[in-house]
């Protein structure tokens, strides 16, 4: 052996190294048994054993979006590829930057029906921003650079790296990260100035202006936020976020409108169906947001800010678009908009505030609340609260969620000040996110606290993690809004499928308090409303994994509600609104 | 808006390496756009090239889409519309397999003549004919032979180029 020569997997962990690479997450099996003794024979780089390869890639993804920095997963071939499939799709449809190092079967066999062979890169190609089987010695090191490179670079999303067993065991030469970037991949990152002099000027003359803004502005990094925060408060103008964007304007800021979309603020919703300049800044138009394109917000001129051009008029026409890095465009954009003493429309703002405030005058999250019941809302705004509290005292609180009716209601009710503290499946709506994902965060941040908002259903679905919390010593605390009901698939069947409860109703739930005991963890109950306090200040003083079941009312729905198919002026606000009404029969094969 | 289904001609140059040509069509198929015609080889040897021209159709925004999210696929180094972007000349080859005796296989001759396409097989009972130039002179070409007894046609698909002097 020449004295540069090492094996493949030595050359993987030199990779992960420079690419500064501290956790992976990760399962082990016999394709990747050559990676685990390498792994076993150095201490760079740490790994935390799932319980289940999905468990691996949420956390990774919770690892990411705590950090910013790419989350690595291992897994090996087959059965582990693809059971990291559900992870792989979620981070492309959220623009997660994470690394999955799959193993695979020998070259020689690929292609034979091996044992444990599946063709991941076939299966992975639609659910991953890129990816690459390695076959030849030569380019491993290159391709792991490169996968970083891609994960991180432009819209950020996963990357898959499919390791033959034999190219782990050869022997090769590693190779440092090129400086050059990528032969072919070269995202955009500085917009076009005439457009952003075109979108400023449109800015500053508008009368009913709005920002709206997405999980773009907290991928850019946290000077992005900064920079929007900056602009919003310049110019005056009121701000929207959508379900990923939460946290990039602080939600204190008197000009945030909160979230936009179909369980969004009812401010927030009509603002953009009234506004005349939208500015729509690293967000998508997804159909969650606009609701019936056809009659999306008909009045307003839009400006729309993404570093991929592939997001720009696919739903919706704009009339400036901007292709680049959403931090630079600010910066440039604010630059202009001082350089050239833009003011706002003094009166037109007041007037616009002035229309505004009265739609916020309708206290659109307002909630009946019972005094022996559990509001679910009621449980968030306590949690909210008291984790304030902590957070000023203690530091920093992030939050997690699985996916259905509390992810709404978390949405609503939990307050994001910064950037990066608010992990939510948006895109796939993964339910069996968020424990992992909370895992991922506790390790980033061992010494913040760490809240997953579950439902009693979803929780179940990576229930295993909480094995991994127990091992590693991760004081994750598991929120339950335990309503014994898939409450949003039931709400959707109250309102749309004349109250039959098809299947959405679960009966033999374990006792969430004994399945914590068994897994090392806390169990905690709360069933009346005065017991709310007391159980989430005896929650985050436990330095240990929490389950915390808290019983809630099992009828509560979600509102405000734009029902599928509906325009944001057709939004349900509460009971009384009646949704068959609203819901044409377009709108009904919507999901 | 614009709505109106319009075809266009699309050249897209890739690096040339496993997989990428399964990621434009499982674009393709993956997102509900047409493909009508692709044809794919490798250009540039040395700098490990392949050059894709595609011809697909939709509307306005549907056309603008399909160029983003090509260029957007990692392998690709660029994407043009030539139907957009100016004048452009196109070609197609195309073999044709005519069977028959007598009057027919006169006549199939006689047309072939016409069209400049060549004898690259024959029987006494058959021609295999060989054509190219635009798409719709060999539809032509394959709408005459029907009644003379056409038995097979393959045809590549288009290929296409800017005119002028610039390089894609
Ligand atoms: C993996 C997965 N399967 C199915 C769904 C569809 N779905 C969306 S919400 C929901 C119910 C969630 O129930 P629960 O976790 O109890 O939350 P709740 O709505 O009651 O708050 C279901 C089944 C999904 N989002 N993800
Ligand atoms: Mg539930």
């Amino acid at each position: 052996m020449s004295r540069d020569q090492m094996t493949g997997s030595e050359i993987v962990l030199k990779a992960l190294a420079e690419q500064g690479v501290d956790v992976i997450f990760g399962y082990p099996g016999g394709a990747v048994l050559p990676i685990y003794d390498a792994l076993f024979q150095q201490n760079a780089v740490r790994h935390i054993l799932v319980r289940q390869e999905a468990g691996a890639v949420h956390a990774a993804e919770g690892y990411a979006r705590s950090t910013g920095k790419v989350g690595v997963v291992l897994v090996t071939s087959g059965p582990g590829a693809t059971n990291a499939v559900t992870g792989l799709t979620d981070a492309l449809m959220d623009s997660i930057p994470v690394v999955c190092l799959t193993g695979q079967v020998p070259t020689h066999l690929i292609g034979n029906d091996a044992f444990q062979e599946a063709d991941t890169t076939g299966i992975t190609r639609p659910c991953t921003k890129h990816n690459f089987l390695v076959k030849r010695m030569e380019d491993l090191a290159r391709v792991m650079h490169e996968a970083f490179y891609i994960a991180q670079n432009g819209r950020p999303g996963p990357v898959v790296v499919d390791l033959p067993k034999d190219i782990l065991q050869g022997l090769g030469e590693y190779q440092a990260a090129s400086k050059s970037g990528h032969k072919s991949y070269r995202p955009q990152v500085k917009g076009d100035a005439g457009n952003i002099s075109k979108a400023v000027e449109l800015l500053a003359k508008a009368k009913k202006p709005l920002f709206y803004c997405g999980g773009g502005v907290i991928n850019s990094g946290p000077a992005a936020s900064q920079l929007l925060t900056d602009f919003v408060r310049m110019t005056g103008y009121p701000c929207t976020l959508t379900l990923m964007g939460l946290g990039a304007l602080p939600a204190t800021d008197k000009r945030f409108l909160g979230m936009v979309g179909m369980h969004g603020t009812y401010e927030s919703n009509i603002a953009m169906h009234d506004c005349d300049v939208m500015v729509c800044v690293g967000a998508r138009f997804d159909d969650r947001v606009t609701g019936n394109l056809a009659h999306f917000s008909p009045n307003s001129k839009k400006i729309h800010i993404d570093i991929d051009p592939s997001s720009i008029n696919k739903n919706v026409r704009v009339d400036v678009p901007i292709v680049g890095d959403v931090g630079h465009v600010l910066e440039v954009m604010i630059k202009e908009w001082k350089a050239k003493q833009y003011k706002p429309d003094g009166k037109a703002l007041d007037a616009w505030w002035k229309q505004i405030d009265e739609w916020r005058a309708v206290d659109c999250l307002k909630y009946d609340s019972k005094k022996d019941v559990i509001k679910p809302q009621y449980a968030l705004e306590r949690l909210q609260a008291i984790t304030k509290k902590r957070s000023e005292e203690k530091g920093d609180v992030y939050f997690t969620t699985e996916v259905g009716q509390h992810q709404m209601w978390a949405a609503q009710f939990l307050h994001f000040n910064k950037p990066n503290r608010w992990m939510t499946s948006g895109g796939l709506g993964t339910m069996g996110y968020g424990l992992p994902a909370a895992m991922g965060v506790q390790v980033a941040h061992p010494d913040a606290l760490v809240v997953d908002v579950a439902g009693e259903a979803s929780i179940l679905m990576n229930i295993q993690e909480m094995s991994t919390l127990a091992q590693y010593r991760l004081p994750v605390k598991v929120f339950i809004l335990n309503n014994e009901y898939m409450g949003m698939v039931r709400q959707w069947q109250e309102l749309l499928h004349g109250g039959r409860y098809s299947e959405s109703y679960m009966e033999s739930l374990p006792d969430f308090v004994k399945l914590a005991e068994s897994f090392h963890a806390v169990g905690l109950r709360a069933e009346k409303p005065d017991q709310v306090d007391d159980l989430i200040n005896e929650m985050i003083e436990i330095d240990k994994p929490v389950i915390a079941d808290v019983m809630v009312d099992k009828a509560e729905n979600v509102f405000p509600m734009i029902p599928s198919g509906a325009a944001h002026n057709e939004m349900l606000l509460g009971p009384e609104d009646r949704a068959e009404h609203a819901v044409s029969e377009d709108g009904m094969v919507l999901v | 808006m614009d709505e109106q289904i319009r075809f266009h001609t699309i050249a897209v140059l890739v690096e040339n390496e496993p997989g990428v040509l399964a990621r434009v069509v499982g674009l393709f198929s993956g997102r509900g756009y047409n493909i009508e015609s692709l044809t794919v080889a490798e250009v540039d040897h040395k700098e490990n090239l392949s050059r894709i021209t595609l011809v697909t159709s939709g509307n306005v925004m549907v056309i603008e889409q399909i160029k983003a999210q090509l260029d957007r696929l990692v392998p690709v180094h660029s994407v043009k519309d030539l139907t957009l972007e100016g004048p452009h000349v196109a070609a197609e080859l195309a073999m044709v397999k005519v069977a028959g005796t007598g009057d027919k296989r006169v006549e199939a001759l006689r047309i072939a003549d016409i069209f400049e396409a060549t004898v690259q097989d024959t029987t006494l009972e058959s021609f295999v004919f060989r054509l190219h130039g635009q798409s719709a002179k060999i539809d032509q070409f394959i709408g005459l032979m029907k009644p003379l007894g056409l038995v097979d046609v393959c045809r590549t698909g288009v290929v296409a180029m800017a005119r002028g002097k610039e390089g894609i």
